[in-house]
């Protein structure tokens, strides 16, 4: 006390109101550490911008393509020597049969614009177009072969390097070193656009389109592997959910504490972090080595990415059952309801908002996974046809969304990258329409007790 | 008949059951529920799953072993002569199947009659027939091979009459006997409750038998490596150059060093940026602060590693040459291409901040207010209270956070699939090129390469590296979390 009173009496040595050095000292570190804290988030933040930036950039014009439009002459001696429009002798003409006649009336039509054209040979001059354009001419034709003989306007697809011209992908220092476009096809190009007779618009068939071959970037859509994955989730979906609510009930509500009981939760918890390509290897070893099932069939990597998502779905599925309160069960059996009944008619009900949710999550999880499906084989080959039917669309080879996604990226032309880009936007699209729908479902039907 | 019509025919039968069970009951109780032991739809159901599971579970049973025993005793009657070892004996056996599948095609759509596919003999033109039928077969077939085949037809053909005569007299059987226990005073409840306790204990058991089938498909292959190529050679091997022509050398040391050089890349970034961020998310923001910033972090947690690796390859990689690389801003010249450790390591972190954010934030919260007021009373700063009080006591569930997010990383595929390249080499250099255990799974396993090569087999002996790494860390982290965690619940 005589301390307290001595400094109260002489000058005060040190005012709450001065600030001293090593207060200052204090202050100073709390608010660097403040700031760190800021500064991480910041930073966090910074990615997720930075990441989302790039693949809108990236990805945004893979929607939009260039397409040419001219008339063609569908020469009736060419396409059909008969005359009789016999589906099965047109069907001999091949699309070297049908070349010729889009490359002429490419050079037709910029005669008749008064476009000037320095190509002597009108194969040259064609490297404008799509390789793929003759096909597409044919189909046209064998789907309505009354049309031989006439001539009727297409809107064939424009090469991916003209199409790289007008998204600012090729530029005409580029074009230098390759020997698959001059300049002087940009000026073409550059003409056809003033003329109306080039232009770049929505493409659908990058949405609902089949993979194309290397070189043909312009024609390749993920339309097929779409179909691939929702095949995929239907597996997952109709096997994880019941399984995986199985388990939990019987986790949570009936198993005794015992040794297999231990053994299956820590059986759980390590599966939910055992890396994902690992599942891939079983799922090679088990189901097509041993198993004998089909490579590359969605079945299989619906049933790998069941296994791999089983585990988030029991852990979420058992948070929600834990918290319908006991009050429900003890009710349920007071009025002299069996165990599995107060279970299957109270509790289960109850619990699933959650469960859907931890449900909805859980695929959105697998359709984004790539690893185990590289290893199952749905790379490497082209999705270059729809499924027939629903056992052809389980059993026969297709690809995956995220599983497409990688294949472009590997291949080694530019066009393919937007193509990538442009599928991660439609991947992410579907994630975030299922997260959306998992929050709407937690927010609207989710009790708290 | 094709076990898909004889599984809804079961399914009919046990439908049937159903109402005949209930109606069963009904009438011996004279239509008066009261004087039933259990609800009427429970004596239903015990006569339908009394018909289905024995049928079913007979017929899964006879699908699985069937064709095991048909190719063994097919197997056996192919002369020794004509395969070396074990590995031509199971290709020749796909081919047999392949005929054998080919010769039923050809027999359902009219081609062949039954009679006249059982007669071919090597002289017919059995290639091309098949080839008519969209079978593409690869060589022209021995005269065994067709034999082999049509005997693989007959037994298959026996068997499956024998299988739906047997799995439809179980049905029915089950199906009798229960219709016939249907009584009024029979425990339906109890004995359909069991049923339903069974199905619930083994789904949960499918946890344990996914663990196994890791396990096992990890370790038959990962034997039959080290069978061809020695396991010392293997673990302290300093080249990796498998070549699929033999000779391949196939040491891990380099692609340890590739994954753990990644790791700790990303794991340098993730960790301080994270555990700031859920410093700064519980102790110090504002609840409306952390409704927006704590979801938006964990956006970056739904995105599909595709897309990191996607962003590492075309964006990162090309931004890294453009500093580090020829020419590039800092004129260092470190950096040859786009894929190195330093892409891989850097978009991992970015991938792996959420993961240690959210982690250490549910830690950081669950260290007891009483803790935090104590040092605060005592005239602490708020700063110093966090790194003096709050992070030693969160201290081990961090470092378990840590650890999972080194597994993670450990196991992380796509990303360095698509950023790190491909060279293995032992170098300190951030800026080249390396390659880690998972890239090397995936090029082992996606090539043309035959599953009796070393160089296949031994992403089997990868896998089952990664999958032990992986696993120890998980549990090391997963019981320091579970007993941090115990200590102030």
């Amino acid at each position: 006390m005589s301390d307290l009173s001595s400094s109260q009496n002489g000058a005060p040595k040190n005012s709450l109101l001065k600030v001293d050095a090593r207060t200052k000292k204090r202050n100073a570190s709390e608010a660097r550490f403040k700031a760190y804290g800021i500064g991480a988030i910041a930073l966090g933040l910074c990615f997720l911008v930075t990441l989302l930036v790039s693949i809108l950039g990236n990805g945004v014009p893979a929607f939009k393509q260039t397409f040419i439009t001219i008339p063609v002459e569908l020469t009736e001696s060419k396409l059909d020597k008969s005359g009789t429009r016999d589906l099965e002798v047109m069907k001999k003409v091949t699309t070297f049969g049908y070349k010729p006649l889009v490359e002429n009336a490419l050079v037709a039509a910029l005669e008749k614009e008064g476009i000037e054209n320095p190509f002597a040979k009108a194969k040259d001059l064609a490297k404008l177009l799509s390789s793929s354009a003759p096909a597409q001419v044919r189909d046209v034709v064998l789907d309505n072969p009354n049309l031989v003989g006439q001539t009727v306007e297409f809107r064939l697809l424009a090469g991916s390097r003209v199409d790289g011209y007008f998204k600012g992908r090729v530029t005409r220092d580029a074009l230098a070193r390759d020997k698959n476009l001059d300049a002087a096809h940009l000026d073409i190009a550059d003409a056809m656009v003033a003329a109306g007779m080039m232009d770049t618009t929505f493409n659908a068939d990058f949405v609902l389109g089949a993979d194309a071959s290397e070189s043909r970037p312009e024609q390749a859509g993920i339309g097929v592997s779409m179909v691939g994955s929702l095949f995929m989730m239907i597996v997952v979906l109709c096997l994880s959910l019941p399984i995986g609510v199985a388990a939990s009930i019987y986790l949570e509500e009936f198993a005794p504490q015992n040794k297999w009981t231990d053994l299956i939760e820590v059986n759980i918890s390590n599966l939910a972090a055992v890396p994902s390509i690992v599942y891939g290897i079983l799922g090679l070893a088990v189901f097509i080595q041993f198993a004998h099932l089909p490579q590359s069939a969605p079945l299989v990597g619906g049933l790998v990415l069941t296994l791999m998502t089983l585990p988030t779905i029991i852990i979420s599925t058992r948070a929600s059952l834990k918290a319908v309160p006991p009050s429900i069960r003890d009710a349920a059996l007071g009025i002299g309801a069996s165990k599995m009944q107060s279970v299957f008619h109270h509790v289960l009900p109850l619990a699933m908002p959650g469960i859907l949710t931890g449900t909805i999550i859980g695929l959105a999880q697998a359709l984004g996974e790539t690893a185990p499906l590289l290893l199952i084989g749905m790379v490497g080959f082209i999705a270059s046809n729809m499924p027939d039917g629903i056992a052809s669309g389980f059993l026969d080879p297709n690809s995956a969304m995220p599983a497409q996604i990688y294949e472009w990226a590997k291949r080694a032309d530019p066009a393919y990258y937007e193509r990538a880009w442009g599928g991660i936007i439609i991947l992410l699209g579907f994630l975030m329409t299922m997260n959306i729908i998992a929050v709407i479902l937690r927010r609207r039907f989710e009790r708290r007790w | 008949m094709p076990a898909l019509w004889l599984f809804i025919t079961v399914l009919v039968l046990g439908l049937a059951g159903f109402v005949l069970g209930r109606k069963r009951v009904m009438a011996d109780a004279g239509g008066d529920i009261r004087k039933l032991h259990s609800l009427p739809n429970y004596y239903g159901a015990n006569v339908m799953l009394s018909a289905l599971i024995p049928s079913l579970g007979l017929l899964v049973l006879w699908l699985i072993v069937q064709p095991m025993i048909v190719q063994a005793t097919v197997a056996s009657h192919i002369p020794t002569e004509n395969y070396a070892d074990s590995g031509a004996l199971n290709l020749l056996m796909s081919d047999v199947r392949r005929v054998a599948d080919g010769l039923t095609l050809a027999v359902s759509q009219g081609a062949l009659s039954p009679q006249a596919a059982q007669d071919l003999t090597g002289a017919d033109d059995v290639r091309g027939l098949l080839g008519n039928l969209g079978i593409a077969l690869g060589t022209d077939i021995e005269d065994y091979v067709l034999t082999a085949a049509q005997e693989y037809r007959v037994k298959s053909n026996t068997g499956n009459w024998i299988m739906t005569v047997a799995v439809i007299a179980a049905g029915v059987l089950g199906f009798a006997l229960a219709l016939r226990a249907t009584s009024k005073s029979h425990r339906a409840r109890n004995s359909v409750e069991k049923v339903i306790l069974a199905l619930l204990i083994g789904a949960a058991s499918i946890a344990v038998l996914t663990t196994i089938g890791i396990v096992f498909s990890l370790i038959f292959n990962t034997i039959e490596f080290f069978k061809l190529y020695p396991a010392d050679e293997f673990f302290f091997g300093t080249t990796w150059a498998p070549s699929f022509g033999g000779g391949s050398e196939l040491g891990i040391l380099p692609l340890f060093w590739g994954t753990f050089y990644i790791s700790i890349i990303s794991l340098l970034v993730a960790v301080p940026i994270g555990l700031f961020a859920a410093v700064y998310l519980s102790e110090y923001a504002g609840p409306k602060m952390r409704g927006i910033a704590k979801p938006l972090l964990e956006v970056l947690a739904g995105i599909p590693t595709i897309v990191y690796g996607l962003f590492a390859l075309i964006t990162v990689g090309p931004m890294l040459v453009g500093l580090f690389g020829k020419d590039g801003s800092f004129g260092v010249n470190w950096m040859q291409g786009g894929s190195a450790v330093m892409t891989a390591g850097l978009v991992m972190g970015v991938m792996l901040i959420p993961f240690i954010s959210s982690l250490s934030d549910d830690i950081i919260n669950s260290v007891p207010q009483a803790m935090r007021d104590g040092s605060l009373g005592l005239g602490a700063t708020k700063s110093e209270t966090i790194k003096q009080v709050i992070l030693p006591a969160a201290l081990p569930g961090i470092v378990g956070a840590i650890l999972l997010a080194a597994s993670r990383a450990i196991g992380e595929t796509m990303i360095v699939v698509l950023g790190a390249g491909a060279a293995a080499r032992l170098s300190m250099n951030p800026f080249e090129a390396m390659t880690t255990v998972t890239t090397r799974i995936v090029s082992q396993l996606t090539g043309d390469a035959d599953f009796s090569s070393p160089e296949a087999l031994v992403a089997f002996a990868l896998g089952m590296t990664l999958f032990v790494i992986t696993l120890c860390l998980n549990i090391v982290a997963l019981l320091i979390v579970r007993k941090y965690r115990e200590q102030y619940d």
